[in-house]
């Protein structure tokens, strides 16, 4: 094991948590990510293998699925896979595995940085933020959207229940933009 | 102070009382006023000076279209210049002051201009202010612009917070009177997500200023049910001091709610206002109509307002400007609003009609056939003249005339993408034309139809049509629908000086001089005369003007044509435009993974893109920059470095065909490059130019990683993914993006290997045999981390660059500071490892400037000629491989204390200095403390050829003039020894 000490996408050896008016917005660093992109004349066992893998129908677009390890849907053919960090830190190679040479295999654990948003009134904020049709972001959604100029994924887990994702090296910019928006319309 | 005009009625609160300023003297108010009518409501009706004359000015409107009633709200960073009086809504302890002013308002000195008017006529700045030229930018402008003018900034910075926004709905109706609330109960009840925006505080329109009954209710008790209604509706999102600013593609509207305009001061966090962008399919304008004025000699004293305004302030805010008022029509709206004043009590002193057949009402005079010629007050309507049919006159005295010349239909969000509006010869005026926005429409006033109920069924009738709704349309309540006819009268004959645009002091001699001096586009008008210009884009005076040169140019109005309207519909502040995007959070920062521990040694950061990047480390007594620059070179080329190269672009290439898809990128070969090692890599551009370099290590036979210049990463990324969907969509090559997965770091130096041994699990070997120049691969660290190892080197020294994942990278370079102690290791920043890869003669950014070939960089054999690359054709273009073209070239000043200037020409070491004998440029200039010589890069003819010759460096706007040697641009270990060491 190595001895190596992790700080999060914000700087801080914990995660950071602020809430605001009945919103808690929790940065989660215990997330591990790989991508999958099916190859060419692979897409059906890709999407096949990736269905098994998440013990779940796969993600059709703009939507995510899945239990411990789950999918989201980042492209034609391609997904981002999320599971435990702590139980999953080498997702990329157990995705792999699991795809074959049916679909190319990235790890992504730590290109992102992820913030949830759990509370009531959420769409208030995510109005300030994106410019996702809300009606249409229900639990299973996964979109693709700009915040503040960041390219960022938005997953709607429940309607009190939100992931975003956006680039590490943003963090900063992310969060601030989250917890403005959060002041603003709470 | 007592409220001497407030009437009874109206939509005001008096059971609560505010207090507010203006010019420093303290009045009462009541929740519901606006500034405006709480200013008339005091009897105050001087409110301001015009923009040229000075003269003194009220309000003429009761709306957003107000030209003149322009004040500056609040004090200090917070002041606003140019809010429009109607439409600021009242809050405790507001203060406004007048502008364009001095001493006074009541005093003005610069009321002088009046007197000399008949030098101040259009564009007389253009034929006054001729001679000296010279005089005009430095004299002339900033004279008038100080004369004339409106409001003046606070030349501080806004301290308010504004948000932007995204909303979606089915039909978004803009305006929320009788047609816009017709429409959304119509289209709420169906079920559809409906956004009703109105700018207005209170929705509904013009129902709240008039007296008439729509079934059983009043106007305005009809409109707050509707209101009450629509609120109760789950799929209707009600908007108000919501402002529709424009129509723009693909069904984006903007629109600005002002969130915080209405209260004494916006708490904290919290928006003044939100720039929304509202997506919608279908959207159905309710904009209802603008009233416009007749132009008379003296129009513009305070006192002389809009007829519907009088009407509007009498009925829902109980104000009036006077006690005794006329009215001047010629239309039967002008009428009703004396009607509506006599019975809140207000002398109606005679109703002026041009009509030989006006109505007639017992209760007051009305004068027909009979036209307003002149009036008298200096700083308010005192006297009305009016020329009588019979060819008399009389004098009325009246403190307040309502002016109506008819009604425009708001036909601006319909022009906003190019299409014209038509003449409509029974109303005389312009309504939508057909070429609308995609998904508009329009119902009520703003399409021409100016009755009541002919609003409310062209309402819902719009939402369901736009909609596509089947079924029965709802009830609509008995409402007005009086046959509406106008008689264009635009102005009285033989006046002087009878202002069309009062915001801009044009009068109707203006519009006629400026056709006369030869500007008959209707678009020119507007520039020579500034009629229709400024904060309210002419939205009373437009039309008048248009008429007037109709008249002169001998034509109808239509064939005049109008100018083009433009968003936004009303001012926006820039603030609400910039939203959150201003200062620090101007653009996204991207920080490195090594920024916390930099922050902590005290780095001093410079901004690359949007990466905050280490810049150097200064150490305590270290006062200038170049001495911690020159010790990190020196300490990195003695024994070792460490640098954050995290912020190179690195992407995953994987496929079957990834091989081959990089010999396509590439212009030099890599199909058959071994697992495990890195080769430097050169994109060119379809134009054959240098895109970018970087390099590709093979980590597997289907598996590489490329790595990109900082600047570069995006723009290579989104070549190679064109590349990879359009160029060769037969490829199997996936492509993703992990720059950020990975903290990157390079260990420099010759004490590298020793270093990075220290923290490489034992069973990797990094001797030059195991682990040589260019090798690349999977290792683990610091006891079964993964992380990526190559051995790749930009400074020319023994190298290495190691990556693990983002989040252990604070921990790898702190572990690789505290390992590297004993080797006396330094970290490095950007500069230190600008002059290492400029005394290497590694090109970058500024030799890589997007006009230079590989032949150029010296990189020309790089270009493989085995094989087809992307630019590879275009680079063999005759002119990029004469023998003269430009090539890379080292340059050393003959005295190393010379300063070398990147920019800076070269020229022969004789003959003249100028464009023609140019020879070259220098890209790059640093110090090297390794030569103890400043040195730079440059590109010059010939160059390759030219190695030893002297020339001249002269930069003329430096003034410098310096003799410099064209050496090799390899400065340090030339033959490439220490990066093999």
């Amino acid at each position: 094991m190595h001895d190596l000490v992790a700080i999060t996408a914000l700087g801080g050896t914990d995660p950071h948590v602020d809430t605001v008016g009945g919103v808690t917005c929790t940065e989660v660093p215990g997330v591990a990510l790989a991508s999958v992109a099916a190859r060419m004349g692979q897409e059906d066992n890709t999407a096949t293998s990736l269905a098994k893998l998440i013990d779940a129908p796969t993600p059709d677009i703009g939507r995510w699925a899945g239990t411990t390890i789950s999918a989201f849907w980042a492209g034609p053919d391609q997904w981002m896979i999320e599971a435990p960090f702590d139980t999953h830190e080498a997702l990329a190679e157990q995705v792999k595995t699991a795809m074959g040479d049916a679909a190319s295999v990235t790890e992504q654990t730590d290109g992102w940085t992820r913030f949830d948003l759990n509370g009531d009134h959420i769409p208030a904020v995510l109005e300030l933020l994106c410019q996702l049709d809300l009606r249409k972001l229900d639990p299973g959604s996964a979109a693709r959207c700009s915040i503040h100029h960041i390219g960022c994924f938005v997953l709607c887990r429940t309607p009190e229940s939100f992931s975003f994702y956006g680039p590490r090296s943003s963090a900063g910019s992310l969060h601030h933009a989250l917890l403005t928006a959060m002041r603003s319309a709470l | 102070m007592t409220q001497t005009n407030r009437l009874n009625g109206g939509q005001i609160d008096r059971n609560t009382s505010l207090s507010f300023k203006f010019d420093g003297r303290s009045y009462t108010a009541h929740p519901g006023d606006t500034l405006a009518s709480a200013l008339l409501a005091n009897d105050v009706r001087l409110i301001g000076r015009s923009f040229k004359y000075h003269r003194p000015r009220g309000l003429l409107t009761a709306g957003s279209e107000e030209p003149n009633g322009m004040v500056e709200l609040r004090t200090g960073a917070l002041k606003e210049p140019n809010t429009r009086a109607t439409t600021i809504e009242m809050f405790d302890g507001l203060e406004a002051k007048s502008q364009n002013r001095w001493p006074s308002l009541k005093f003005d000195a610069l009321a002088v201009n009046d007197m000399f008017s008949n030098f101040l006529s259009a564009g007389f700045y253009y034929k006054t202010f001729m001679w000296p030229a010279a005089f005009w930018e430095k004299l002339y402008e900033p004279m008038i612009r100080r004369a004339a003018g409106l409001g003046a900034l606070s030349q501080e910075a806004d301290p308010d917070e504004y948000d932007k926004g995204f909303r979606h709905c089915d039909l978004l109706i803009i305006g929320a009177g009788p047609a816009g609330l017709m429409a959304a109960l119509t289209a709420g009840r169906a079920g559809v997500d409906v956004i009703l925006a109105d700018e207005d505080f209170t929705l509904g329109g013009r129902l709240n200023s008039e007296t008439f009954a729509l079934g059983d209710h009043s106007a305005s008790d009809w409109a707050a049910q509707a209101v009450a209604e629509l609120s109760s509706l789950p799929n209707v999102r009600l908007m108000p001091r919501t402002t529709v600013i424009g129509a723009f593609d693909h069904g984006i509207y903007g629109a600005v709610e002002r969130t915080g305009d209405h209260l004494a001061s916006v708490p904290a966090g919290k928006p003044r206002q939100i720039l929304w962008r509202i997506y919608t399919q279908k959207a159905l304008l309710c904009a209802g109509a603008t009233e416009r004025p007749i132009a008379f000699e003296n129009n513009d004293r305070p006192g002389i307002m809009m007829a519907s305004a009088l009407r509007t302030y009498a009925n829902r805010f109980a104000a009036t400007a006077s006690q005794r008022v006329a009215i001047f029509t010629n239309n039967d709206d002008g009428h009703r609003t004396a009607a509506d004043l006599h019975a809140k009590g207000v002398t109606i002193t005679a109703v002026v009609d041009v009509r030989e057949d006006a109505p007639t009402c017992y209760d007051y005079e009305v004068l027909k056939g009979a036209q307003v010629i002149d009036t008298k007050g200096r700083h308010g309507l005192t006297f009305v003249e009016v020329a009588l049919a019979d060819g008399s006159t009389r004098t009325l005295e009246s403190g307040a005339l309502g002016v109506s010349g008819g009604w425009n239909p708001n036909v601006h969000m319909t022009c906003h993408q190019r299409g014209r509006p038509v003449w409509d010869d029974a109303l005389a005026a312009f309504v939508p034309g057909e070429n609308l926005p995609v998904g508009l429409s329009v119902a009520g006033a703003a399409n021409g139809v100016m009755s009541t109920h002919g609003a409310l069924q062209s309402g819902a009738e719009g939402a369901a049509n736009a909609l596509e709704l089947t079924g029965v349309l709802p009830d609509l309540p008995e409402a007005e629908d009086a046959p509406v006819s106008q008689t264009p009268f635009w102005y009285v004959q033989g006046c002087k000086r009878a202002w069309v645009d009062q915001q801009n002091d044009v009068t109707v001699k203006d519009v006629k001089l400026s056709y006369q001096e030869g500007f008959r586009s209707v678009e020119h008008l507007k520039r020579y005369t500034t009629l229709g210009m400024a904060t309210d884009q002419g939205k009373t005076s437009n039309i008048t003007g248009l008429a007037i040169m109709a008249e002169v140019a001998g034509k109808s109005i239509p064939e005049v044509g109008t100018t083009i309207f433009r968003p936004p519909y009303t001012p926006v502040p820039i603030g609400t435009f910039a939203g959150r995007m201003k200062g620090q959070e101007f653009h996204p920062t991207r920080l490195t993974p090594s920024h916390y521990w930099a922050k902590e040694r005290g780095a001093v950061f410079v901004e690359v893109g949007n990466w905050l990047r280490a810049q150097w480390f200064p150490l305590p007594g270290e006062t200038h920059w170049r001495q911690s620059v020159d010790r990190e070179v020196r300490q990195t080329r003695a024994s070792v470095g460490v640098c954050d190269c995290t912020t190179l672009g690195k992407i995953d290439v994987q496929g079957t065909d990834a091989a081959e898809f990089l010999n396509r990128i590439y212009a030099n070969g890599f199909a058959k490059l071994a697992v495990g090692k890195t080769r430097y890599g050169l994109m060119l551009r379809e134009d054959g130019m240098v895109m970018d370099d970087g390099t590709a290590a093979r980590m597997a036979e289907d598996h590489f990683v490329v790595t990109t210049t900082t600047a570069n990463a995006v723009s290579v990324y989104r070549h190679m993914e064109f590349a990879r969907q359009c160029l060769y969509p037969d490829m199997d090559v996936q492509l993703i993006s992990t720059t950020e997965a990975w903290a990157q770091y390079a260990v420099a130096g010759p004490n590298s290997r020793k270093l990075l041994q220290k923290i490489l699990d034992p069973e990797f070997d990094l001797s030059n045999d195991a682990f040589p120049f260019m090798a690349c691969g999977n290792v683990t660290v610091c006891g079964g981390l993964r992380a990526r190892l190559f051995r790749i080197s930009f400074s020319g020294e023994l190298a290495y660059e190691i990556a693990v994942p983002s989040r252990y990278g604070d921990a790898l370079m702190r572990r690789l500071m505290a390992e590297g102690e004993e080797f006396d290791v330094t970290p490095y920043g950007t500069e230190a490892l600008g002059v290492m890869r400029v005394e290497k003669g590694h090109a970058a950014g500024s030799e890589l400037n997007g006009t230079t070939t590989a032949l150029n960089l010296g990189l020309g054999k790089m270009v493989s000629k085995k094989k087809d690359s992307i630019g590879s054709v275009l680079s063999e273009r005759k002119a990029l491989v004469e023998p003269d073209v430009l090539r890379l070239v080292g340059i050393k000043p003959l005295q190393p204390e010379d300063k070398v200037t990147a920019g800076g020409h070269l020229m022969n070491s004789e003959g003249p200095v100028d464009a023609a004998h140019d020879q070259g440029y220098v890209t790059s200039a640093v110090y090297s403390p390794i030569l103890n010589s400043n040195i730079g890069l440059g590109l010059v003819k010939n160059g390759a050829e030219r190695l030893g010759e002297t020339m001249r460096l002269v930069s003329p706007l430096t003034d410098l003039t310096v003799e410099v040697e064209l050496v090799s641009a390899h400065f340090v270990d030339p033959e490439g020894e220490r990066l093999r060491a």
